[in-house]
């Protein structure tokens, strides 16, 4: 299992490498540059800029040099650690992550937190008291959680919230929060904001991962070691707790890295929809008006993540699974 | 029992008796997962479902009540008007109440009060707008609508937009414009799911080794972001189809994984099977051996797979649209519908604007229904 | 011709020299309800266990003996239940008090059958790999079922599980303590799962088709070890198969069953030598023998086991049966009744018909 960790560990750099040239490329395919953009934002606000300032402009952000040399520039100071700046914000890019990132990897920690403790319960209760009203309910729930687009959720939530409590349930802080500095205090209201979206995001993969555990269980339940376990005189739900819903959730385990993605996406969504200052919305906004080295250091970023979410979860698979322990 | 089943695609449908003397039938394999689907009631329902949104889809102007892009100020933020059957106590023929629209001098907002006096009748198959339906055929009728006689009043049953535009209208076209980009995305990754998959699992080795990186490297990018910086690279002049397109690729592009690892897996497990081994003794090539022996033998496991993510891409361009870097105007889908209901204060003023996400579940509820129903009624195994 | 019928109490035991009774079926009927009909796997049948006895039960696939062995530990699932009949178990903890307990009529999983499930009856299933927790150590499940049924401590359990272990022949039993069963080869995970058996010393062992996963070398063996462990422990053990010839090795008595019901019934060595049963017959001129004429076709049992929804009417085996009385055995039920040593339930030898169900 070291050899295998070991392994993950040695691969993550060339990953890391190759998701870098592609980030890059992505942020570099619409046309154009930062500059364009910025000119035709300022054109339309009644400002112009005369050429010997455009190209004194370009020159200062590197934005002159051609493509290639540019991604080197970025890598070459990201290595370093240098995260590079703005153009957009004219902060350093380190700053303007680092002060979200607390709030992103919050939610999503709780996001998937809330999902293995509504989701495992409920696709075992589902698989063991299988057809009855309680599964039926709670396979009717995984159905709509699927269906229903998160920002859908969020909106409905918003206005009910709205419609029927006159409370407003966007941004993160209350309004005396808002720009104070870091305490206790402003940790606890956070908390009791958070939640919701961290539900909100956690909807549809909960609805997945129930539905998974329940189907996996249901085949686990008839197998003999099952029946074996009930032949030795075990209570009913201790032996199904110890023996067939472990084997069962199992592979689940192992996949719950790969949500890190779609949670890191559903969240930018839901961030739009519900004005929080997370990543997701600094993301869209350098998107849109190629912020390049904002953008790509970003989207490195959510790649790391997801490679140590998909590690960890692994290692985890590993611990629960002899089979591949031993391997 | 009987030999026959072996090659599923290839037995025709027969009788014979099996060794015990029972009677039994032999159907190919798509036939028998076919009627065990049937026995699915909900999927069922949900099938007729989908088959009314597609009809829906296929003429959406037949639907509809309005040209889509009808828009007028003073019809702005119309709230839905029911079809009633009641007035004064009595039953009539169905009708809508007109409403009119007045400015409260305080907030300065257009607000719209029910006009119980007058009533504009609602009727099938009235004459409205000119189409063409499938694109030739120059109809002028509609499914619902007001009898043209009532010229200079419009009925909204969905209520209007920012822009005084019909909801109801827009959604039909909405609904075709969603689910054919979720059909043909689904069709180009299946393509691609099904090839790179296949040839992964039927091979092995270092080509299996190569596909399977690539589904690693794609499976670990976050789909938003790249999804949001390839819609960021198209460019605003492009017309409303190229986009359409484009957008089915971008789609596509990372969606093509979930199929490909099914199907490699799939291929893995049946390349031991005997009936392979028989094929391959007799001496048939690989190609034909992939395309006549294993593909139809888990062809069923494969529509299920695709009509489960069809809703997915459903899904997925509803959010891009969203965003606004999906589908943009004068393009109408359900996602770009839903982008006029972007924050509170939209939704706030006009909750009605919320309706097309409805739209989005029940559909993406009502394939998730029948794929699943479709999944298991393709796997001989389950109960 | 036929003997004259003996009316037959079942609650006394047929021979004197069998010991005393400690499982007694009693018209046990299990049947399940599913979508198409009510499926009546076990329909009628009764037979005693003797102390210290090998019962063997024999049949088809399909001839309901594997869920009248998960009747008598309580062990069938929905859509399945015991409809009708007594499973009196004559239960013997702590060596002097005896009581008889009726496990047809005990709840499913309840605690009085769960004491009794692996503590007085414990089961040697049929796949021991399968039957194994992939993710736990053979050993970790065998102590859990020692602690479950006796008050010891961990480390005691652990000991009583070693102890186990060589006893069932482990080749270093304590390192194997910690292996996984399928790290195991096929021969010692059957071990294995007989230590876990025995890991309470239950009075009766029921053995479902132990030997169907192995092959014919290691099946000497296990055999050899049953038979050993029988004679040390003096449990009664009920064995299931499809293999006349390990009933013929192993058992002392036996029951022929077919399609939920007792056709013959009697000691080994009475009806392997005599068999009265004309499925018995048939099951028997079927094995291959060393001594029988060369090329000539294999004598089978004509057709099949019929659709379990369309039982035939009176003796369910007079469709395949080659003496069948037309008017006599396609309409009535024939009795399990003594002919001779045996019991018979045959029109061929005696009259006397079931009452019909409702």
């Amino acid at each position: 299992m070291h050899l295998f960790i070991l392994k993950r560990l040695l691969i993550a750099p060339f990953l890391l490498a190759i998701f870098s040239v592609i980030a890059f490329v992505l942020i570099q395919a619409p046309p154009g540059d930062f500059l364009t953009s910025y000119i035709a934002e300022l054109a339309q606000g009644g400002t112009s800029i005369g050429q010997e300032q455009i190209e004194a402009l370009r020159q200062q952000y590197g934005l002159d040099r051609p493509t290639y040399v540019q991604y080197f520039v970025w890598v070459g100071n990201l290595l370093q650690g240098d995260l590079g700046t703005s153009f957009e914000w004219r902060r350093s890019n380190a700053e303007l992550i680092g002060e979200r990132l607390t709030l992103t990897l919050t939610m999503t920690t709780i996001s998937l937190i809330f999902t293995w403790a509504i989701a495992i319960p409920a696709g075992i209760i589902s698989a063991v008291r299988q057809y009855s009203g309680i599964d039926y309910v709670i396979t009717v729930l995984n159905y709509i959680g699927l269906a229903t687009p998160n920002f859908l959720l969020a909106l409905l939530i918003m206005w009910f919230a709205f419609d029927q409590f006159g409370v407003t349930v966007t941004g993160l802080f209350s309004p005396e929060y808002v720009a104070a500095p870091w305490s206790l205090a402003r940790v606890a209201d956070m908390m009791s904001r958070i939640w919701l979206p961290a539900l909100v995001l956690a909807v549809a993969g909960t609805a997945e991962v129930a539905r998974v555990v329940r189907a996996n269980l249901l085949d686990e339940l008839d197998r003999p070691y099952t029946e074996m376990a009930r032949a030795k005189g075990l209570p009913e739900w201790r032996l199904v707790l110890k023996y067939p819903t472990r084997v069962a959730i199992a592979p689940v385990i192992s996949t719950l890295g790969w949500y890190i993605p779609r949670l890191l996406s559903g969240g930018l969504v839901v961030s739009v929809v519900m004005s929080l200052p997370t990543i997701g919305p600094l993301l869209l906004r350098s998107l849109i008006g190629q912020d390049m080295y904002l953008a790509g250091t970003i989207i490195l970023l959510y790649s790391v993540l997801t490679i140590v979410g998909t590690l960890l979860s692994d290692i985890l698979l590993a611990l629960l699974d002899p089979r591949i322990r031993t391997a | 029992m009987s030999h026959a089943a072996t090659d599923p695609a290839t037995a025709a449908p027969s009788t014979s008796h099996d060794d015990r003397g029972n009677q039994v039938y032999v159907a190919p394999g798509w036939k028998l997962t076919w009627l065990r689907f049937k026995k699915h009631r909900l999927a069922l329902v949900f099938l007729w479902l989908i088959g009314l949104i597609t009809i829906v889809a296929t003429i959406p102007a037949f639907f509809a009540t309005m040209e889509p892009d009808d828009s007028r100020a003073a019809r702005a933020f119309r709230p839905p008007q029911v079809i009633r059957i009641v007035h004064d106590g009595r039953l009539t023929l169905p009708f809508v109440y007109a409403a009119e629209s007045a400015r409260n001098p305080r907030t300065l907002k257009l607000e719209w009060t029910v006009d119980r006096e007058t009533r504009l009748p609602v009727r099938m198959f009235v004459k409205g707008f000119k189409y063409e339906l499938f694109g030739f055929i120059p109809v002028d009728r509609h499914f619902v609508g007001i009898p043209p006689a009532y010229e200079g009043s419009t009925v909204h049953f969905l209520g209007t937009d920012r822009l005084g535009r019909d909801q109801w209208s827009r959604l039909m076209f909405g609904t075709q414009t969603s689910l054919s980009i979720g059909l043909v995305a689904v069709a180009i990754s299946t393509l691609l799911g099904i090839l790179l998959g296949g040839i992964s699992g039927y091979y092995g080795g270092l080509v299996d080794n190569v596909i399977q990186r690539i589904i690693e490297i794609l499976q670990s990018l976050p789909p938003i972001p790249i999804w949001l910086a390839l819609s960021a690279a198209l460019p605003r002049t492009w017309s409303v189809t190229t986009v359409y397109f484009a957008i089915t690729v971008i789609l596509a592009l990372l969606g093509w994984t979930r199929l490909a690892r099914e199907v490699r897996g799939r291929f893995l497990s049946l390349r031991e099977e005997d009936f392979v081994s028989a094929a391959r003794l007799v001496g048939a090539s690989k190609m034909r051996i992939i395309f006549s022996h294993m593909v139809p033998s888990f062809m069923s496991h494969i529509i299920a797979a695709v009509t489960l993510a069809i809703p997915l891409m459903i899904l997925n361009e509803t959010f891009l649209s969203f965003l606004g870097l999906g589908m943009r105007p004068p393009a109408i889908s359900w996602g770009v519908m839903l982008q006029e209901a972007q924050n509170l204060q939209s939704v706030v003023n006009a909750p009605w604007l919320m309706i097309p996400g409805l739209f989005v579940i029940l559909t993406v509820l009502a394939l998730n229904i029948i794929g699943d129903g479709l999944r298991d009624a393709a796997d001989p195994y389950a109960n | 011709m036929q003997p004259t019928p003996t009316q037959t109490n079942d609650a006394k035991p047929m021979n004197e020299d069998r010991g005393d009774v400690v499982l007694s079926v009693r018209n046990l009927k299990t049947h399940f309800s599913t979508d198409d009909g009510v499926v009546k796997a076990v329909d009628g049948v009764t037979f005693n266990l003797h102390q210290g006895e090998v019962l063997g039960v024999v049949g088809e696939s399909g001839c309901g003996k594997s869920i009248t062995m998960k009747s008598v530990m309580q062990l069938v699932g929905k859509p399945g239940r015991i409809v009708d009949g007594q499973i009196l178990f004559k239960r013997n903890r702590d060596g002097t008090n005896t009581e008889e307990v009726d496990i047809a009529k005990l709840r499913t999983n309840g605690k009085k059958i769960r004491e009794i499930r692996g503590g007085d009856i414990a089961l040697i299933p049929q796949e021991p790999m399968a039957s194994f927790s992939p993710l736990h150590s053979i050993g970790s499940q065998i102590v859990e079922a020692v602690m479950l049924h006796q008050d010891v401590s961990k480390q005691e359990a652990k000991r009583i599980a070693i102890e186990k272990l060589n006893e069932v022949g482990m080749p270093s039993a304590e390192q194997r303590f910690d292996a996984y069963s399928w790290q195991l080869s096929g021969g010692l995970r059957q071990r294995a799962i007989i230590a876990l058996a025995l890991a309470c010393n239950p009075s009766i062992l029921i053995a479902d088709e132990p030997t169907t996963a192995i092959d014919v070398t290691t099946q000497a063996q296990i055999l050899e070890l049953l038979k050993r462990l029988q004679r040390e422990h003096g449990s009664s053990i009920l064995f299931i198969t499809h293999d006349l010839g390990v009933i013929a090795q192993l058992a002392d008595h036996v029951v022929v069953m077919y399609l939920g019901r007792v056709m013959e019934q009697g000691a080994v060595s009475d009806v392997f030598s005599h068999p009265r049963h004309p499925y018995t017959r048939a099951l028997l001129a079927s094995i291959p023998s060393l001594h029988s004429e060369p090329r000539i076709e294999l004598p089978t049992v004509a057709g099949g086991i019929p659709h379990p929804l369309q039982r035939p009417n009176g003796c369910p085996f007079h469709p395949r049966c080659p003496d069948a009385i037309p008017g006599t055995c396609d309409v009535a039920m024939p009795k399990l009744l003594d002919v001779e040593q045996s019991k018979v339930a045959c029109f061929l030898h005696h009259d006397e018909a079931e009452e019909a169900d409702a």
